[in-house]
């Protein structure tokens, strides 16, 4: 099955667009499709892409001043009268700052809202670690009714806004703030809890390792892939966009085929996507992986590339994971 | 403005008398539980759930009804009681309160009992829903709405931020059909509300923060129906009601004690009663009305 990906993908001038704007694309047309959807903000209309939407449904849209945990448990209040609030900040604030918030009044209160945790990660750059949420993913998924879904690129951004004003229930979407290229194109599907297999080396190369990734990071997977297919050595990347609920049958056939896997998240690798597919694979057929992410550290200003490379995550690093995660094949 | 006719008071008086026999055989029953609260919140949801609110027991789901939103959990032992006495379900079903698999659950959850409009327990989030179900009202009703959203809170949870993110907002969008009412008996787990972390000048404060202020007496039902009627006749404003309530109200020797907010009879402080003794020493007041209307009862 060959999935519609951007032509230009390993170009140099591939596009690049911020993973938040799809997200505000995505919002005003959940909110042109449905009535219901409302959207709510910390004070941070712009820098969260929550803008347009405000703008057309002024009706609509509730601005919450610097109050994340109130805004959670209006949100659960706004759904308790049939609305499908959006709610947005940094993620550092939510889902960081209002967990209980969320836990209680929204997942243990079965209330339809989406969490929109906006500059995930840490290509936040140089506003530091105080304002890089490397530990959402953990704090979300742990929360039984939750649905988590880190998209790779703007586009997969709006369509999984979209989905989640369609699906019911709880869904956290994590957002990153940088401009990332763009990987794929309109016509790729999206499905929540479907992975995708974004990339296969050609006929006759060897299959190594199998990476698993999800958000902003998929690209140097991707790049990383490509790089190796072309020094004779076979890497397929999967597109593990939703970590909750996860995608067992796509995990389990992925991992048949490559039998070793390396992890990339923007995330510390305790809690995150990583230890998702480790915790299910223990248990039906172990795998060897190498966990690339943040080690249980904090972050630290820089620019974005600088702090990928240097927490990890880049290119090399995840060539070089791959080489680990090959040779441990053997191994077992 | 409501009216409460001499009839109705006596009976809901009646009421009250008999949902707070059930509150402390409830909590008897269960071993654990919040005793001063409900107590003290039992005449106000009398009030509420027999006179005052828009609601229909058979059909709790009733999308026009007036909306209770308990944020401080803790006293739902209060709001089964009067729950199971207005027909939503079965009197003596209180007696699985806090059991394994009883829909009663130690801090309520909406899931598992119908006429529940909010799971709650962690206090200081209750506020906050209810103003986004006023506010989901107003979008749809414009201000025309029929509908009451009554919060139902104590003093002592208003040492949680959220509250306060809430207040300003309600306050900014003027809810005229948002009425908190604050249990304030001026106590909490660890002592006095002015000791642990001071509330007063708790009517100044609400108006700094923009909302119509009622101060009533928690225990007189008149008074607290004229208080709800006011409210309800603000259009300009969310409203709140300061209703001055004795902790443990009912059985005197307990009246007023912090000692008795987190504990059930048998297993409070022995002051007075050994807590072998307790459980048969309260519904010993409660059943002679702790001397308040002698004679009618004996």
């Amino acid at each position: 099955m060959n999935i519609p990906l951007n032509p230009k993908l390993f170009d140099k001038d591939v596009e690049q667009r911020p993973i938040r704007e799809g997200y505000g694309e995505g919002l005003l047309a959940a909110g042109d499709a449905d009535p219901r959807v409302v959207a709510l903000c910390a004070d941070l209309v712009n820098s969260t892409k929550t803008g347009a939407f405000a703008k057309k449904y002024p009706d609509r849209f509730v601005e919450m001043g610097i109050g994340e945990q109130s805004m959670a448990s209006v949100a659960s209040g706004l759904a308790a009268m049939g609305k499908i609030p959006f709610f947005t900040s940094y993620a550092m604030f939510s889902p960081g700052r209002n967990w209980e918030q969320i836990r209680t009044t929204i997942c243990y209160n079965d209330r339809n809202c989406k969490i929109i945790g906006s500059h995930a990660g840490i290509s936040v750059g140089p506003d530091g670690g105080t304002h890089q949420a490397v530990e959402d993913m953990a704090i979300t998924r742990v929360i039984p009714r939750m649905t988590v879904i880190a998209p790779c690129d703007a586009i997969e951004a709006k369509k999984a806004t979209i989905e989640a004003a369609k699906h019911v229930g709880p869904v956290y979407i994590r957002l990153a703030r940088e401009k990332t290229p763009v990987i794929t194109t309109e016509e790729t599907p999206f499905a929540i809890g479907k992975s995708q297999i974004l990339f296969s080396p050609k006929e006759g190369v060897e299959i190594k390792a199998g990476i698993i990734a999800c958000g902003s990071v998929v690209y140097n997977a991707l790049l990383a892939a490509h790089e190796l297919e072309a020094e004779g050595i076979g890497v397929k990347v999967l597109n593990l966009a939703t970590v909750k609920p996860l995608d067992k049958d796509g995990i389990l056939a992925f991992v048949n085929e490559t039998r070793t896997l390396v992890t990339v998240e923007e995330h510390q690798v305790a809690g995150g996507m990583g230890s998702a597919v480790a915790e299910f694979l223990a248990s039906v057929q172990p795998a060897p992986i190498e966990f690339l992410g943040v080690q249980d550290m904090f972050g630290q200003s820089g620019e974005p590339n600088e702090l990928v490379e240097h927490f990890g995550m880049g290119v090399s690093s995840i060539k070089n994971a791959v080489g680990r995660a090959s040779g441990r094949i053997k191994r077992i | 403005m409501l009216h409460l006719h001499d009839d109705k008071y006596k009976e809901l008086e009646e009421i009250a008398n008999n949902v707070r026999i059930s509150i402390i055989e409830s909590l008897i029953e269960a071993g654990s539980g919040h005793t001063a609260g409900p107590l003290d919140m039992t005449d106000i949801f009398v009030l509420l759930y027999f006179h005052v609110m828009k609601h229909d027991p058979k059909n709790p789901d009733w999308k026009e009804r007036d909306r209770l939103i308990l944020s401080c959990g803790h006293i739902c032992p209060v709001l089964y009681a009067t729950m199971a006495h207005a027909g939503y379900f079965p009197v003596p079903e209180l007696k699985t309160l806090r059991k394994f698999g009883s829909r009663l659950q130690g801090h309520p959850h909406r899931e598992w009992l119908p006429g529940l409009e909010t799971s709650s327990g962690p206090l200081g989030s209750g506020l906050s829903q209810a103003v986004g179900m006023a506010l989901a009202d107003r979008m749809d009703n414009d201000r025309h709405s029929g509908k009451f959203f009554y919060c139902i809170m104590s003093d002592g949870e208003l040492d949680c931020g959220q509250n306060w993110e809430a207040i300003m907002l309600a306050g900014r969008e003027k809810i005229h059909n948002l009425i908190a009412i604050i249990d304030r008996n001026n106590i909490q787990i660890d002592g006095f509300t002015e000791d642990i972390m001071p509330l007063a000048p708790l009517r100044k404060k609400f108006e700094a923060f923009n909302w119509d202020v009622i101060e009533a007496d928690g225990h007189s039902m008149p008074d607290m129906n004229d208080a709800i009627g006011q409210a309800q006749a603000v259009f300009s404003a969310p409203s709140v009601i300061i209703a001055h309530t004795i902790p443990a109200k009912g059985f005197e020797w307990a009246e007023r004690h912090f000692e008795w907010h987190g504990d059930p009879p048998g297993k409070g402080p022995e002051d007075v009663y050994k807590k072998d003794k307790q459980g048969a020493a309260a519904l010993d007041a409660l059943r002679s009305l702790g001397g308040r209307i002698v004679g009618e009862h004996e």
